[in-house]
């Protein structure tokens, strides 16, 4: 009987999970959904505290120790994180998931008979785990700006890491076969967390987004693989539905940037440069608040187009109020948003949405490419390669193919930048000296804040 | 050989389940819009803590001395704790932001 209601109420968990996932496809209901899924996941809980087919110390002691701490570290957490932290955040916890795997699997197999299968799936995890935990600190540490690439870097990373991935697998493989030896378990588990720092070492920049996102579906394909050694269904399901939205996601972000995978992982920092080089006399032209001001406020349309630049200003709640000022006079305002805008998939939407833009007025790559035509004036906040023509007309530079926002189609394009510097894959941007282009140098945050109060004055 | 063929047909319910979750997971996945990738990530964390129930299994099945797996369990679940409960809170904090402002 009570075994009965467990089995059921894991499968409500795995119900829940799969109900919740698909509540997120509209953000009117998301918020049910993200409610449904914890729902399922207490459900599955109370499940794995009562099933009577675990006989044993109990230790319940033990446990509840455990969850609280666990809940009130949580908690805090995410009651404190700031919303440009939150690709850190993603990837501390992605590491903690990881690390989690990986402690479940050593004890696994250090303390109980295992057939073959269940020693393949245990050292799977172990290894996954472990490198998304290894793999999630360092990413963690780069993106909150405690290490620089060039600080972990070797020389010849990639074939080092060519050569510690086949030692791991091949090390899973021999385990796997051989009789247990808990010193070569160690030494697994030893290369196997330096593998996950040395895997993530050599991607940097840009490319944080495929990384979180891959150290993601990793993290969700160990805990279906404990899954398996545990025999338990909902952590089947939860796992691979997690693994599902990491694998996703990465796929979604190479498309992005025109990149393969591989070209992520191995790739590097190879882009330098190349394209045709601009020479000293072209000359961009500048603008200032006033003229810019009046431009924004005489126009039918606007798109703004921010990059993580205007995250690093903090100039969300300046560009809103702008955004509000030019609404007031009828101006139809909209904002265009490059898949890899910001340090994470999808970062640059929760920025403008804690600035209280509503998510209609978000257009994702496509629809912003069709409405540029039809628009008076683009402003770039921040942004440089998903601007780059150069992606379109420039076959020998190393961003050609990217998919971009095609601004230059607009009638008017103010660009709100510091300086001429390139951006991050180093190119110069043919969009500076194009003829509808004026630039407006200065802090982001600084020149929003002298529009918003030149438009007060008109 | 025989033992793959073997596996395949003791387990194929398991297998089943494997397949589908993958095909239902890329189908419901694939529908989340750009706007809501964020929250999808954090969300997905949380439920990659499900994983403390198998930290759960370990504890109740070890024995009331063994302090080695019951300090690592204990590890366990108060790291897949920090991802259920951090998850699923930030992400509703996020979301509360998406709501639909009508002027």
């Amino acid at each position: 009987m009570i075994t009965t209601i467990i089995d059921i109420a894991y499968l409500i968990g795995a119900v829940l999970f799969v109900w919740g996932l698909r509540q997120m496809s509209s953000p009117d209901t998301a918020r049910r959904g993200n409610s449904l899924a914890a729902i399922g996941m207490g459900v599955g809980i109370l499940g794995a505290l009562f099933d009577n087919r675990i006989d044993g110390g109990g230790n319940y002691a033990w446990i509840i120790g455990g969850m609280f701490a666990g809940a009130g570290i949580g908690w805090a957490a995410a009651k404190k994180i700031q919303m440009t932290a939150m690709p850190q955040l993603v990837s501390i916890f992605n590491g903690l998931g990881g690390l989690c795997a990986a402690i479940l699997s050593i004890v696994e197999l250090t303390t109980t008979d295992l057939d073959t299968g269940g020693k393949a799936i245990s050292l799977f995890a172990l290894l996954i785990g472990a490198v998304a935990f290894t793999g999630s600190i360092l990413a963690y540490l780069k993106l909150d700006g405690k290490l620089k690439d060039s600080q972990v870097v070797w020389p010849k990373h990639n074939i080092i890491n060519q050569i510690l991935l086949v030692a791991c697998l091949a090390m899973c493989v021999y385990l796997t076969i051989s009789v247990q030896s808990i010193p070569l378990l160690i030494a697994f588990l030893v290369l196997t967390l330096f593998y996950g720092w040395s895997f993530v070492a050599p991607i940097g920049g840009a490319d944080m987004p495929v990384v979180i996102s891959l150290l993601n579906s990793f993290t969700g394909l160990s805990a279906a693989a404990a899954g398996l050694i545990y025999n338990n269904n909902l952590m089947l399901v939860g796992g691979i539905l997690v693994g599902a939205s990491g694998t996703i996601l990465t796929v979604l972000m190479c498309q992005a940037m025109n990149r393969s995978l591989w070209n992520v992982v191995v790739g590097g920092f190879a882009g330098s440069g190349g394209g045709a080089q601009t020479d000293g006399d072209q000359v961009a032209k500048s603008t200032n608040a006033v003229d810019t001001s009046i431009l924004l406020y005489y126009s039918q349309s606007v798109m703004f187009v921010p990059g993580y630049g205007l995250a690093v200003a903090q100039a969300q709640k300046a560009l809103k109020e702008l955004d509000d000022m030019l609404e007031a006079n009828g101006v139809d305002v909209k904002y265009a948003i490059h898949p890899v805008a910001g340090r994470m998939p999808g970062h640059m939407n929760v920025l403008l949405a804690e600035a209280d833009v509503p998510y209609p007025k978000l257009l994702d790559l496509d629809d912003a490419n069709a409405a540029l035509p039809s628009t008076d004036v683009v402003v770039i906040v921040g942004a440089n390669d998903v601007v780059n023509p150069a992606a379109v007309d420039d076959p020998s530079s190393s961003i050609y193919g990217m998919p971009v926002l095609n601004v230059w189609n607009a009638k008017h394009v103010i660009v709100l930048k510091r300086s001429m510097s390139p951006g991050y894959a180093g190119i110069q941007n043919q969009l500076f000296f194009h003829e509808k282009t004026k630039m407006f140098f200065g802090d982001a945050k600084a020149s929003i804040q002298d529009l918003v109060s030149e438009v007060k004055n008109l | 050989m025989q033992a793959i063929l073997e596996f395949i047909s003791d387990n194929l319910l398991m297998i089943y389940l494997l397949i589908f979750t993958v095909i239902l997971g890329f189908e419901v996945i694939s529908k989340v819009p750009t706007v809501l990738h964020t929250p999808l990530m954090s969300g997905a964390n949380a439920i990659s803590g499900v994983i403390i129930i198998g930290a759960i299994i370990l504890i109740r099945r070890s024995a009331p001395d063994d302090y080695l797996s019951l300090t690592l369990g204990t590890v366990a679940i108060a790291l897949g704790m920090i991802n259920v409960v951090g998850g699923f809170a930030v992400t509703d904090r996020m979301l509360e932001m998406f709501k639909k402002k009508k002027k």
